[in-house]
């Protein structure tokens, strides 16, 4: 008989299904886990102890480069963190734009998922096609910010400037020119709620392609069906939240729960699993896609009726415009003091939760009135859900793991911070 | 919604009663206070009760009080020479490894923070624990109540150096393989302790103390008097 030894093995982090820097060390018995040890901090850059280096305005943009696939949730939470404990009052169209971006972020962060999950089990056509609509809303992200991902475009208070007019067109090139230039600027010769507008439109039949190519597809079924399966005590326990926590069928959304933006204004589903396992996830998320479709449909609707500012007049927070700091030595001064020193944030302790595509981001600041946070803690969700791997994955076999890390939507960003 | 969080309050001090050091609501967010030696119990209550239910465990935090509320930059008073210019202070931007300053006995130093969800009831609470010792900072593990605090105590292990009694494996999680030190604690140099680079006549990656770059703070803190928040304390206080 032949006799099977256990062994370590090394998972990551050069393994292109370790979703960024996952060093895993498993010890298995033959193809089945015994025990899984993830080590994570590869690419801890100590994102808490910088923020409190700088002023609060300076650190929106590492926020971005937490969960660097869904940016301006991250800015999100962190902005209202400093909005409530300095109490600003936020305009109305800058919360619905807040609205729109982060619905449009959460269909870029799913798509994200259905492509690279996809491209670990086998389907390699998934990621092209979900590459192709992540296109064009980076294109909305570029012109709002000038950024495609980046975008710092959330400031406490409201947001960096109001929507452009003008979407940017492709310009000729002996890549793109005749019919195929014209193809491809048609729908960008309006404004950007028009460029959003005809993207709606178009997108809920591509997620049904999407569907048409994983959700009865025979291996993909095998691959995800009764995997990974989370009961919703455990799910609890292990401080899940998101699509992890809904795919074990508890309806819990902050959008829902504890409305923030103008969630409690506009009309939506939240999708939920039943059997909580890697394929109930799926379908959960590819709900969601259609789910954000219809916010940002209404949230377009809204903004085209309703002009206004976007940013409040507290000008102890918002500096002034650029056409007043040509004229005015006092907003130029202004202007100075805003940039280089910031503002002071009252004394306080303040926990702002959004629900972010992958699940509950928070950010937990202590302020003792000066102009940099005593304290900022920001609450990743990619980071409750991987340290429950050791109990999901035991017992399961090798290939199980590369379904288990895809469905958990792990982004090292927010992991490590 | 008011009414609802009045009576939620109440409730809060029947069911812990003395376990509450001190009960603080601001901001709509309800923070309690607990000493180590009930933290435990309490946390049970907390997640058993049938009128709390605090089934999630949203986060852990360990947060350093040094230097709280400490300025680099005084703006109210100016002397014989002029006026300060922020130049003075020991935030962790100022010093390197060597120079760092060694507290010692310093009061109510470091605190455990954790944030509660009750799925059931919908609501939030933050309950804080400060260590008693602040050379070597202790506290009851929560991992047997909500097992997922486990990554989030490695991390306040890590970064803080507090110590979890009862964690079943309270190893470093996200600074380096070997790494000295607690880096997120306020006596930590912002430009950290060790470098490392590729020695090409030795052929491997080595650690040397960081020299590439030097402390520096490009703004200094400072807290400004608001007479706005002096108001809206005295609203508050009334």
């Amino acid at each position: 008989m032949q006799e099977i030894r256990s062994y370590t093995m090394n998972f990551g982090p050069q393994h292109p299904a370790a979703h960024g820097v996952l060093r895993l060390v498993l010890e298995m018995e033959g193809e089945v886990v015994q025990r899984a040890d993830p080590h994570v901090g590869l690419l801890h850059r100590g994102t808490e102890k910088l923020a409190e280096s700088k002023p609060f305005n300076q650190s929106i943009g590492y926020m971005d480069r937490l969960d660097y696939v869904s940016m301006m949730c991250n800015e999100h939470a962190y902005v209202r963190a400093i909005e409530t404990l300095m109490g600003l009052e936020v305009p109305e169209r800058a919360q619905w734009i807040r609205t729109l971006f982060d619905e449009i972020t959460r269909i870029l962060n799913h798509l994200m998922w259905v492509g690279t999950n996809g491209l670990d089990l086998g389907a390699m056509a998934m990621f092209l096609y979900a590459f192709r609509e992540r296109e064009d809303l980076m294109d909305a992200y570029e012109a709002v910010s000038g950024a495609r991902m980046h975008a710092t475009y959330y400031r406490p208070g409201g947001v960096y400037r109001d929507l452009p007019d003008h979407m940017p067109l492709y310009k000729e090139s002996p890549w793109r020119k005749g019919k195929d230039l014209k193809r491809m600027n048609a729908a960008r010769e309006g404004s950007l709620l028009d460029f959003l507008d005809a993207y709606v439109a178009e997108f809920p039949k591509r997620i049904d392609e999407y569907e048409t190519l994983l959700t009865d597809n025979r291996i993909w079924k095998q691959r995800t069906v009764g995997i990974g399966v989370i009961s919703p005590e455990q799910a609890q326990a292990w401080g899940m939240s998101g699509p992890m926590l809904r795919g074990s069928g508890v309806a819990w959304d902050l959008r829902k729960k504890q409305p923030y933006a103008k969630y409690a204004e506009v009309d939506f589903d939240i999708p939920v699993g039943v059997n909580g396992d890697c394929y109930d996830r799926y379908l959960v998320r590819i709900e969601e896609m259609r789910e954000s479709t219809r916010i940002i449909k209404q949230c377009i609707d809204w903004l085209r009726a309703n002009p206004g500012p976007v940013m409040p007049k507290n000008f102890k927070v918002v500096p002034p415009s650029r056409e007043e700091m040509k004229d005015d030595m006092e907003a130029l001064i202004h202007h100075f003091k805003l940039f280089t020193e910031g503002y002071c944030v009252p004394a306080g302790e303040v926990y702002a939760a959004v629900e972010a595509p992958k699940g509950e981001f928070g950010a937990y600041l202590i302020s003792d009135g000066a102009n940099k946070p005593f304290r900022l803690k920001l609450r990743a969700p990619g980071f409750a859900h991987l340290s429950s791997m050791d109990s999901v994955v035991r017992g399961h076999m090798l290939s199980d793991v590369v379904a288990m890390i895809g469905t958990y939507d792990i982004v090292f960003g927010e992991i490590d911070r | 919604m008011v009414e609802q969080a009045i009576t939620f309050t109440e409730r809060l001090h029947a069911r812990l009663a003395h376990r509450i050091v001190s009960l603080v609501e601001a901001h709509g967010e309800i923070t309690i206070e607990v000493l180590p030696e009930h933290l435990l119990e309490t946390a049970r209550l907390l997640r058993d009760d049938a009128d709390l239910r605090f089934t999630v465990a949203v986060d852990l935090c360990g947060v350093d009080y040094l230097g709280f509320g400490q300025v680099e930059w005084d703006t109210e008073d100016a002397s014989a020479e002029g006026f300060s210019r922020g130049v003075e202070g020991q935030g962790p931007g100022r010093f390197d490894w060597d120079g760092r300053p060694r507290p010692r006995h310093v009061e109510r130093r470091f605190a455990v923070v954790t944030h509660l969800l009750s799925v059931p009831h919908n609501r939030r609470l933050r309950l804080r624990m400060f260590c008693p010792d602040d050379g070597l900072p202790v506290a009851p593990s929560l991992t047997e109540i909500w097992p997922g605090l486990n990554w989030f105590e490695r991390e306040a292990f890590d970064l803080f150096g507090i110590v979890f009694e009862g964690h079943p494996d309270l190893r470093r999680i996200l600074t380096d393989y070997g790494f000295v030190g607690h880096p997120f604690r306020k006596d930590f140099p912002l430009i950290g302790n060790v470098e490392v680079r590729y020695d090409a006549d030795k052929g491997r990656v080595i650690y040397e103390p960081v020299t590439s770059v030097e402390p520096r703070v490009l703004v200094p803190r400072v807290i400004r008097d608001d007479s706005r928040y002096r108001q809206a304390r005295a609203e508050q206080g009334s």
